[in-house]
């Protein structure tokens, strides 16, 4: 559960919080883009090196360091998957190289992970909507999309409160082997499923009388406007993103192993 | 018997859902806790079977202090029976949600079977036993739910707000077994805001304010004490109410029992009829 407290917005003023949501979401590309195109573990370690400023003058450093610590479990399985893979293939010979492809496989995956919730954590999604909006997206994707988002939440804390309710009745998730604890938690599953779609049904019941749609083209009290400040993160991304290309295509980069 | 001592609760949300906390609930005691939205009635609860573990001060459970046992362990003795049902159905059939919480204490088949029969017969739910959940009313579904808990018999039977969606009959029903289970010796422990509820069955009443115990007392004592009620914005029961408004009469004034005030309304109009001389 503590990966979608590290996705939850969390409001604030800093600067970045401020950002158009259009600028936050091509710096989080940008960041994207990068950690795909290398491949090595040094330049993904400096891409990881380099947002932790953006996360610590954000100060969203508590929530970010949650979701990273939620996504373990996948980094994990990206390690060994790799390793597994990279040991057949090399006819069953596990070598330096191997372990640092693994290693730098996962912690691109941590890059990502933290470029994400950044993203998310902070921008309200009532700016997202606006975003999209303002995008020419239909209003209905827009809708569902944000809808989406604002009820993960909720479903973390109603997940939370089935977990609990059928511990009470005896449930011991981490009993058993392997493939039992998968099976500990269909009970989990299902009452959260059943109650997500009762939610949703509902939810359209509510929004349908409330006149939903009923009106072709809808206007917004608030207008998203480009500021200084998102020109400048423009450019400077643009600058960061074709010196990396540069570097990646032209410079050699050093490749340290980790030794076995 | 349950120990609390000093228990504070703070969620890593960081509100702070109780303060300072002491109450010691002895066996086969019969307690309801009312008080206001957002008192902290469902996180107080929540610790008694180790679901939420104090951040300060220690709970004792028959003497074993909830932090180092497992909810699990803690479930068996204490039975606690969730506000909303939906939050725990998830079988094919009403007698397959019974027998989950046996089979996970291990039960043996013949005393599963004997149970669940036993369970869906206490709760009018016989004719359901092969009908999916999901199919049931509300109050049905809340049944069930409580059901599912008493089935394994805990000592201690714990039940969040248990009157919602019942109908009249139903909560009459429920009155009688609680006192019932009551009587033959198991601990019950009820949250609720339903005061009618409360004066009916005449338990001992703790009331929560603001994330602490303000107040405890006889249902009597406590539900005609209008101060520490409206601190809890709670209500006095509709008969006490009216009993206050008629003091002039010289009634007294710390009526809940509906019987009760049958018997003086009716010693009071032949008073007067004989005063009047007729
Ligand atoms: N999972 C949670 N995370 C954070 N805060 C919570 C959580 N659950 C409850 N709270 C907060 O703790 C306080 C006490 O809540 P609690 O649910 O115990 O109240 P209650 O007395 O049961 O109220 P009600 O009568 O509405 O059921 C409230 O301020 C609530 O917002
Ligand atoms: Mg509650």
């Amino acid at each position: 559960m503590k990966v979608f407290e590290g996705l939850k917005f969390k409001r604030g003023t800093t600067a970045i919080h401020r950002l158009d949501p259009r600028t936050k979401f091509l710096v989080s590309c940008m960041i994207f883009t990068l950690a795909l195109l290398f491949t090595e573990l040094l330049s993904i370690m400096i891409l990881f090196i380099a947002q932790l400023p953006l996360i610590f003058s954000a100060r969203i450093y508590r929530e970010w360091s949650l979701s990273l610590k939620g996504s373990l479990t996948l980094v994990g399985i990206i390690l060994l998957s790799n390793l597994i893979v990279g040991y057949i293939s090399n006819n069953f010979q596990l070598s330096s190289q191997l372990l640092t492809y693994s290693i730098s496989m996962a912690f691109r995956f941590v890059v990502l992970m933290s470029s994400f919730s950044l993203f998310f954590l902070t921008t309200s999604p009532d700016d997202l909507s606006l975003a999209l909006e303002q995008s020419h997206i239909p209003y209905e994707f827009c809708f569902a999309f944000t809808t989406a988002i604002r009820f993960v939440p909720v479903l973390a804390i109603e997940a939370q409160t089935i977990m609990d309710a059928q511990r009470s009745r005896g449930l011991e998730l981490d009993k058993g082997n392997f493939l039992k604890r998968i099976r500990n938690y269909i009970p989990i599953l299902i009452p959260l499923i059943v109650g997500a779609i009762r939610r949703s049904l509902e939810l359209a019941e509510a929004m349908e009388s409330r006149a939903f749609g009923a009106k072709k083209k809808r206007t917004n009290l608030y207008r998203l406007q480009l500021k200084k400040s998102d020109y400048l993160t423009f450019l400077i991304s643009f600058c960061i993103l074709s010196l990396a290309l540069y570097i990646r295509y032209n410079i050699p980069i050093p490749e340290f192993q980790i030794p076995l | 018997m349950i120990e609390v001592e000093n228990v504070s609760f703070t969620y890593p949300s960081g509100v702070e859902a109780l303060k300072e906390i002491n109450v010691k609930i002895n066996d086969a005691d019969f307690i309801a806790i009312i008080g206001e939205n957002g008192a902290g009635k469902t996180t107080f609860i929540k610790h008694l079977n180790g679901i939420l573990k104090p951040t300060q001060g220690d709970i004792y459970i028959n003497g074993l202090n909830t932090k180092k046992a497992s909810i699990a362990e803690l479930s068996r003795d204490v039975g606690l029976v969730f506000q909303n049902p939906d939050h725990q159905l998830f079988c094919e059939t009403v007698e397959d949600e019974i027998a989950f919480g046996l089979k996970n204490f291990g039960f043996n088949k013949d005393a599963i079977s004997e149970r669940v029969t036993w369970a869906l017969n206490l709760l009018d739910l016989t004719k359901y036993g092969k009908v999916s959940p999901f199919m049931l009313s509300g109050g049905e579904r809340k049944r069930v739910a409580l059901a599912t808990i008493l089935a394994w018999d805990p000592k201690i039977l714990v039940l969040d707000e248990p009157t919602i969606g019942q109908d009249f009959h139903q909560k009459d029903k429920l009155r009688q077994f609680i006192v019932q289970l009551n009587s033959q010796g198991r601990t019950v422990i009820m949250v609720t805001h339903d005061v009618e509820f409360v004066a009916d069955c005449n338990p001992k009443v703790i009331v929560m304010s603001n994330n602490r115990i303000i107040a405890t007392g006889s249902a009597r004592e406590v539900l005609t004490n209008f101060d520490i009620l409206a601190k809890a914005s709670v209500l006095p029961p509709q008969i006490t109410q009216l009993f206050i408004k008629l003091s002039d009469l010289g009634l007294p004034q710390n009526v809940i029992d509906l019987y009760e005030a049958k018997q003086l309304i009716i010693d009071l109009t032949k008073g007067r009829l004989n005063n009047e001389g007729l």
